[in-house]
């Protein structure tokens, strides 16, 4: 994946109403309206930042009669997370360590109440 | 009724600069907090399971240094280091972090916000990093720690035990 896909999913995903959107998504396709609905925003305000998210590949509009709804394409998550995968085991397998360490302090900690 | 703290680590991006890290631990926070500013403790646990803790220090003080140093199974090192900046024993800490190679230690350091929270005798740590730049922090998620193939080899091999 280039860089500059990376950078536009990243910077589409850095913004919490976004987040919110691709979250609601997550559980289903859904209209700009059912979109607009939680946020204190006007359609065409939620407009633009759906625009900013199928940009960067994250939902896809279909049409549906009249009905123009949008739904989460995963692809581009997935690549994310893969892409950040090493970064998250470095700290997974550390903190796997760190458990194992609490639980020997712990024992000890016992020991000496005792 | 509020969800038992995860023990999964999970990590987001809330902003172009940020990795926000969140991990539950199952001991009280006095205990995390010790294990985890402490060197007796973190060079038991800092690191990949392969690399060798070759050096541990921290002064873990308002202005104190910290710098750790592993070696990992190809030989090579990579040293992490910073400065305390806010050290409130056992919720809450700050400090700057730098990877001490050039050129990445010529730029301005990432800070760090570490905060404890104990509910239940478990204790929630969320890890919070700022970089100086979008590019750095892309440069640090996408590298992996800078840690290659050795370990994806182990995983490997652990992926393969378990499906036999």
């Amino acid at each position: 994946m280039s860089t500059d896909r990376l950078s536009s999913i990243f910077s589409a995903l850095a913004d919490p109403t976004r987040r919110a959107i691709v979250a609601r998504l997550a559980s289903g396709e859904a209209s700009v309206g059912e979109l607009s609905q939680p946020f204190q925003m006007s359609k065409p305000g939620i407009s633009k930042h759906l625009k900013v998210l199928e940009r960067a590949g994250l939902i896809a509009k279909t049409r549906e009669a009249q009905w123009r709804l949008c739904r989460l394409e995963a692809a581009p998550l997935r690549e994310v997370a893969d892409w950040m995968e090493p970064y998250r085991r470095f700290w997974d397998e550390s903190f796997g360590r760190l458990d194992e360490r609490l639980r020997q302090m712990k024992e000890e900690k016992e020991k000496k109440d005792v | 009724m509020s969800n038992p703290a995860s023990s999964t680590l999970k990590v987001t991006t809330p902003s172009d600069r940020e990795i926000l890290m969140t991990r539950a631990f199952d001991a009280p926070r006095d205990l995390v907090f010790e294990a985890w500013t402490k060197p007796e403790h973190v060079r038991h646990w800092w690191g990949w399971r392969s690399s060798t803790m070759v050096h541990c220090e921290a002064e873990v003080r308002p202005g104190g240094s910290w710098r750790y140093v592993t070696r990992e199974e190809n030989g090579v090192e990579v040293p992490f280091t910073g400065v305390y900046q806010e050290v409130t024993p056992p919720e809450r800490l700050v400090h700057t972090e730098i990877y001490d190679v050039e050129p990445f230690n010529s730029g301005d350091p990432a800070v760090t916000t570490v905060t404890f929270h104990e509910e239940d005798g478990r204790t929630t740590v969320t890890v919070t990093t700022i970089y100086p730049t979008k590019e750095v922090r892309d440069m640090v998620l996408g590298s992996g720690m800078e840690v290659g193939a050795a370990e994806s080899y182990d995983r490997l091999a652990e992926r393969l035990a378990s499906l036999v």
